[in-house]
């Protein structure tokens, strides 16, 4: 066990992968020689070579596409681009290539590669820095999205992405990759790309988020807790597939839900979620869903972000709102 | 000298020291003088006046130079033309009786194709497009799948194992980089495959042109570009979209060796790709091969290329046409026959046949299959829709 923060647990995930298997190459800007704009990549050329980590042109579609390549014939090509917002010019080859081969060929060709991109604010960036467009990638049939919160999870999920037969779009929360630390297992482990993660447990409301709004999710569930209030939190952790059960199952016991996210309003992740919850389990409900999220305006830059962000007033209010139905 | 190449002159002392018995049965066929020359205009519209062309054979089937195959490949050649053309004649007829999706045929581009696909070894890759299915079935795609996918059906993209050729790309110009990635994996994994990606014209004005080109130059990945410049991004003459003397000419700004071909003439697309197929497989990087041609159809079924195409143009290409140089050259040198052409002719209509038979009596797709074909596993939440769907 040693105590790593989050981009040391991705940073070791790789490491690992390039150690235990061949077919494992990473591919990105600036990632060889200085470790990649977030140092997530940092030592690990020097380590396992140029033939294995590759510093490439800037160009975003030629990265994916060319991975895209490698993986059907027969690499695990784990691809970083440097920021959701810099992803779409890449979008072209993730929706009609990579998220369609094995639909395309019927099974005889497949593509699995690991396109991690850093993603959310609350850093301060310039623009197209910060965005959360996490639903614009959930809606693509035939790529997994996936967005680990913690230590832990940061270094099964990504290993669990590599050796995933399909391609896996793996969101890093910019925000949290160096705030907290855990306690991790050196070990080859690996965490299920599907199941949520019940990060505490409780009765009276479920409060739903994933990838760097967990932090505030969790500080909240701290603060209603301190009122008497049992909260449920849950890491949805994996956008596609998602687990639907698992958030039907928490609700049926708590009878209320908020859903709390980055992105806008309209359009985002946490309407599927609604959507589910009184699909399947209406009469469970004891009061509306509540979404707690960013606004439907651009991304601001720093003098603005405290008005975008979601705060932790923002969710005990949701979650008190409804308590009082 | 070939215009904008780094590639070597096709000289007579290579050709002369080429495996003995190249050139066996074509004795007949004299070529001009040494000395002449052998580039040739072309009166295509095209960006620029006339540039040389890198050819072997002429519309009037005569020689330029002593042909590096023998009588016998160049017969098997033109019978794959034959048996190509017979396919796009009968997929445009099942189009219009609505038995087929919307085609894009490729008459006229026969000798692009076929010759390029007969420079590949059988596990290359192939990235091509929807055009290219008289390549893609040289280099091993089978008739009765092409039949099968341009029918509506998935399952026509799952090639046989061992053929390294991917289902056709539809969206235009995605798929070069494919062929970049393929080829950089087996340079990675010490195999000696290399990848060909076929496109049009219309796609190097695609930004990903410039990707594709850029990565495999700067990786010296063992890919092979081929573009088949048929004049026409749908209704766009070349001419239009690109200020760049020759399509061949923009390889100088990558950094890679570029060739312009005759694109009618299958003997020279053949030893054109043959070069470039070298030079990959020896570890000398990519190649750009722009080979001249002509639609002599329309860009699919939907269009009506009356409305931007002159039709003395497309008169003056059919003379070009690729299989009737080769059938003059060969009549020429003793080769061909009526009767010979008549056994080709039937032989091609069966083969068709027998695919068309065997792809429409394909059963129906299940909504299972459909659901199956997104994940190795179907996740829960697709079981669900997938019960939900059968209510």
């Amino acid at each position: 066990m040693s105590e790593l923060n989050l981009a040391q647990a991705l940073n070791g995930a790789l490491d690992t992968a390039l150690s235990s298997d061949d077919r494992v190459v990473l591919i990105g800007e600036d990632i060889g020689r200085t470790g990649g704009v977030f140092r997530i990549t940092d030592g690990l050329r020097d380590k396992h070579g140029t033939d294995r980590v590759f510093d490439t042109p800037v160009a975003e579609s030629g990265i994916v596409g060319a991975a895209f390549g490698m993986a059907i014939a027969g690499m695990r090509p784990v691809v970083e681009l440097q920021f959701l917002g810099f992803s779409y010019p890449a979008y072209d080859q993730v929706i009609n290539h990579v998220a369609r081969i094995r639909n395309r060929s019927n099974h005889r060709f497949t593509a699995p590669l690991v396109i991690r991109i850093p993603y959310g604010g609350g850093i301060g960036a310039a623009e197209h820095h910060s965005e959360s467009t996490e639903a614009i990638y959930a809606h693509i049939p035939g790529i997994k999205v996936v967005v680990p919160s913690t230590p832990r999870d940061a270094r099964g999920l990504l290993l669990a992405a590599i050796e995933d037969p399909d391609p896996v779009v793996f969101l890093e929360p910019i925000r949290l990759y160096r705030a907290i630390k855990e306690d991790i297992p050196e070990i080859y482990y690996l965490v299920d790309i599907g199941p949520v993660r019940v990060e505490r447990s409780g009765n009276d409301v479920t409060l739903f988020s994933w990838g760097a709004m967990v932090k505030e999710t969790r500080q909240a569930a701290s603060v209603l807790e301190e009122d008497g209030i049992s909260v449920e939190v849950i890491d949805i952790r994996t956008l596609t597939p998602l687990d639907r059960d698992g958030i039907v199952a928490s609700v049926k016991k708590t009878g209320r839900a908020v859903v709390v996210h980055e992105a806008p309003l309209t359009g985002g992740f946490a309407g599927e979620i609604a959507a589910t919850i009184q699909e399947r389990c209406l009469y469970s409900l004891r009061a509306p869903v509540q979404r707690v999220t960013g606004y439907d305006t651009v991304f601001p830059l720093k003098r603005s972000e405290g008005h975008y962000l979601p705060s932790v007033d923002q969710i005990t209010a949701a979650a008190r709102r409804t308590l009082e139905e | 000298m070939l215009a904008h190449s780094h590639f070597r002159q096709w000289t007579r002392n290579e050709l002369s020291s080429r495996k003995p018995g190249l050139g066996r049965g074509l004795e007949a066929l004299i070529p001009p003088p040494p000395g002449t020359t052998r580039a040739v205009s072309s009166s295509q519209t095209q960006p620029d006046e006339n540039p040389s062309m890198f050819g072997l054979v002429n519309p009037d089937g005569s020689v330029r130079d002593r042909l590096p195959i023998t009588l016998e490949d160049m017969r098997g050649l033109y019978a794959d033309m034959v048996e190509a053309r017979t396919y796009d004649e009968k997929s445009m007829a099942m189009q219009r009786q609505g038995r087929l999706a919307t085609y894009a045929p490729f008459r006229g581009q026969e000798a692009a194709q076929i010759g390029a696909a007969a420079a590949l070894q059988d596990d290359d890759w192939v990235a091509g497009t929807y055009r290219d299915a008289a390549l893609n079935w040289r280099a091993g795609y089978p008739w009765r799948l092409l039949v099968l996918g341009r029918t509506g059906d998935e399952r026509g993209g799952e090639v046989p194992k061992g053929v390294n050729v991917l289902p056709p790309s539809i969206t235009v110009g995605g798929h070069m980089i494919h062929a970049v990635g393929l080829a950089w994996a087996e340079k990675l994994q010490g195999n000696s495959r290399i990848a060909l990606t076929s496109f049009g014209d219309g796609a190097t004005s695609e930004g990903d042109f410039h990707e594709a080109m850029n990565f495999a130059a700067v990786y010296a990945t063992p890919t092979v570009f081929l573009c088949q410049n048929n004049g026409y991004a749908i209704s766009y003459p070349t001419s239009e979209q690109t200020k760049s003397k020759t399509i061949a000419a923009k390889a100088d700004g990558y950094g890679m060796p570029g060739i312009r071909v005759d694109g009618n003439d299958v003997v020279g697309v053949f030893v054109a790709v043959s070069e470039a197929v070298n030079r990959a497989r020896k570890g000398e990087g990519p190649s750009l091969i722009e080979a001249v041609t002509y639609r002599l159809g329309p860009h699919t079924t939907a269009d009506d290329p009356t409305r931007y195409r002159d039709e003395a143009e497309s008169r003056d290409w059919e003379d070009r046409d690729p299989l009737l140089r080769v059938r003059r050259l060969l009549e020429k040198a003793g080769g061909w026959t009526e009767e010979w052409q008549a056994d080709l002719e039937t032989s091609a209509s069966q083969v068709i046949e027998e695919a068309v038979e065997w792809a429409e009596s394909v059963p129906e797709p299940t909504f299972e299959q459909m659901v199956d074909r997104v994940f190795a596993e179907r996740p829960q939440s697709l079981t669900q829709q997938l019960d939900e769907g059968r209510r």
